[in-house]
């Protein structure tokens, strides 16, 4: 019992304290997982879109290819993005093994079809005569497609979440594309598996709780604008 | 003549290998109210949509104003001079004020002159105070009120309506068509709508097209088409339940002898004996009275009451006399003459009254 409570103990010592090496954790999961969503919504948000709006042959069979994407088991993901850019890979030249760019790549490659999936759920949930009904208010293809995901735009912001919330806690891919170098591409998740085993519970519990208080802020902001927006 | 505001020209449309509809001529003048009528499936839906060249793969030409409205991206300016209200009203998720905004942005205007636009619809549908409301916090009433004033605000010079009063109660109907109404009339906003209430179409429209599986089955004025239907179809779906068909056996001083199964029908007009016609008889002409009527009708039927059905404001009487005829009653006259099942009764009409629907000489 002791065990746990010294833990919290110390967890929030470290936290209240600003302890430099958990900030810099944290700090660098934020810019890592953040980087990966901000570019999964530009591909996911655009990608879900068209294939909702389009008919072209092989749609089911692309639909239920996205579908399957959206639970892509994480170590499977770190296994071929570390493939492609090991040394000797076909994208070894760029050097991105143990690199944050590499994390990015790899939680990109997790995210993105989540935000698709979610996206293209979202906008084959609106009416089929909104489509109709705008353009008959003299909208362009361009000006029709805006305001259909502006409609969309409480789902779409889900498929975000759904995607922060996918890479944020996420550590197969991380681990082997990034290494958990101290200082370099050490995480949250990383950090709090290595801390585990090393038995240092307190860092551990301090890592976990403030990854759990971000995960809860990040969603929390959102609901709120979904929620407030939606009333 | 001036040129119509919108022409057709051999439109045809195949959904899944099936013909949707196929209309080779129909133009519609400027300041028009035209109803397009018929049952679902008739093809209304399609027409509407292909006037604003939003029906992929159609086959022939809409003309606006003599320019081709090409189906898909090309036909967006042409599409800015016109509206199409759906029957659900498809109100974006924000204030009442975004929606009527909508179409004017679209256009690109100025902050100032889209408040102006959005006030002045607003005015002209009376929802003024709804405009800060979230419209889907509206009722149906006032949301297709809002909708109305959406596809207004954009000043279009055509304005297409698909059933558009279908999903609303009766009361908020009326008042909503009878303002509708006036903003098209002062306006001289060509309107066409679609609706599969006669009573509405008759109410509103100058002119009735009336549709059946992708073809125009009657074109004309309410009158004409309540009083001289085309077809069967035309005539059953305006309300007519008497269509007989027999022969004629003799025609003598304008009046021919029609014989149907169960007795003989007189009718005003000519036609060689031996001719097969079809013919119907409206059912506010036909009189019902107990004993004999004092009246100068040509058609005088003995019969039983197989049927009284309540509609609204009176009651339509099924009387069988060999054959059926189905004749309108005030309640009224239904408790003064005791009209009920099994009763035994005299139906009238005059000659006049007979509508030949088609006629084939059999010789």
């Amino acid at each position: 019992m002791d065990l746990i409570l010294d833990g919290i103990i110390e967890a929030f010592r470290l936290i209240v304290t600003g302890d430099p090496e958990v900030m810099d954790i944290t700090l660098l999961s934020l810019r890592i997982s953040g980087s990966a969503t901000l570019i999964s919504t530009c591909i996911g948000v655009s990608a879900g879109t068209a294939v909702a709006l389009t008919r072209f042959p092989g749609r089911r069979f692309l639909i239920s290819v996205i579908n399957t994407g959206m639970g892509l088991p994480p170590v499977v993901v770190g296994l071929f993005v570390t493939i492609f850019i090991w040394r000797s890979g076909p994208l070894g030249s760029l050097g991105l093994l143990y690199t944050p760019a590499a994390m990015v790549v790899a939680q990109t490659v997790i995210a993105a079809p989540i935000i698709t999936g979610v996206t293209l759920a979202a906008m084959q949930r609106l009416p089929g005569k909104l489509r109709l009904q705008i353009l008959a208010l003299g909208a362009t293809r361009r000006q029709m497609v805006w305001l259909l995901m502006k409609e969309a735009r409480l789902p779409l912001l889900t498929a975000v979440m759904a995607g922060f919330g996918g890479v944020i806690s996420e550590i197969g891919a991380s681990i082997m594309v990034g290494g958990n170098i101290r200082g370099y591409t050490r995480v949250l998740t990383t950090a709090t598996v290595m801390e585990t085993g090393r038995g240092n519970f307190a860092v551990a519990i301090a890592l976990g709780v403030i990854l759990l208080i971000l995960a809860f802020t990040v969603n929390y902001i959102l609901t709120a604008i979904q929620q407030g927006r939606g009333r | 003549m001036s040129r119509p505001v919108l022409e057709i020209r051999k439109l045809a449309v195949t959904r899944n290998g099936m013909p949707a509809l196929d209309v080779p001529d129909l133009s519609f003048a400027g300041g028009e109210i035209c109803a397009l009528i018929g049952p679902n499936g008739a093809g209304k839906t399609t027409l509407l949509l292909s006037l604003m060249g939003l029906v992929k793969g159609a086959a022939g030409e809409v003309l606006y104003r003599g320019e081709r409205v090409e189906p898909g991206r090309g036909a967006a300016a042409l599409r800015r001079r016109m509206s199409l209200v759906f029957q659900e009203p498809l109100l974006f998720s924000a204030s009442v004020y975004s929606n009527i905004a909508s179409g004017l942005r679209l256009r690109g205007m100025a902050r100032g002159q889209v408040r102006e636009g959005v006030e002045r619809a607003m005015d002209l549908l009376g929802i003024a105070h709804l405009a800060r409301r979230r419209a889907q916090a509206l009722s149906g009433g006032e949301a297709q009120r809002v909708n109305l004033a959406r596809a207004l605000a954009v000043e279009p010079e055509v304005l297409l309506m698909d059933e558009p009063f279908s999903s609303l109660d009766a009361p908020s109907r009326e008042t909503l068509i009878a303002d509708l109404e006036r903003i098209i009339r002062r306006r001289g906003i060509t309107a066409l709508f679609a609706t599969h209430d006669r009573g509405e179409a008759i109410r509103l429209a100058d002119r009735i097209v009336v549709m059946n599986r992708g073809v125009v089955a009657q074109d004309g004025d309410p009158n004409t088409i309540t009083q001289y239907p085309a077809d069967e179809f035309v005539a059953s779906f305006m309300g007519t339940e008497t269509i007989l068909a027999g022969t004629v056996t003799a025609s003598s001083g304008g009046v021919m002898t029609i014989s149907v199964d169960g007795g003989a029908v007189e009718a005003a007009g000519t036609a060689d004996a031996g001719t097969a016609v079809t013919f119907c008889v409206h059912p506010e002409n036909i009189v019902l009275s107990d004993g004999v009527p004092g009246t100068s009708a040509r058609n005088l039927f003995r019969g039983r009451v197989e049927r009284v059905v309540p509609m609204g404001l009176f009651r339509k009487v099924y009387v069988r006399c060999g054959f059926m005829l189905v004749a309108y009653v005030t309640g009224q006259s239904i408790e003064s003459m005791g009209i009920r099942e099994g009763k035994e009764i005299t139906a009238s009409f005059k000659a006049t009254a007979v509508h030949v629907i088609k006629a084939v000489d059999k010789k």
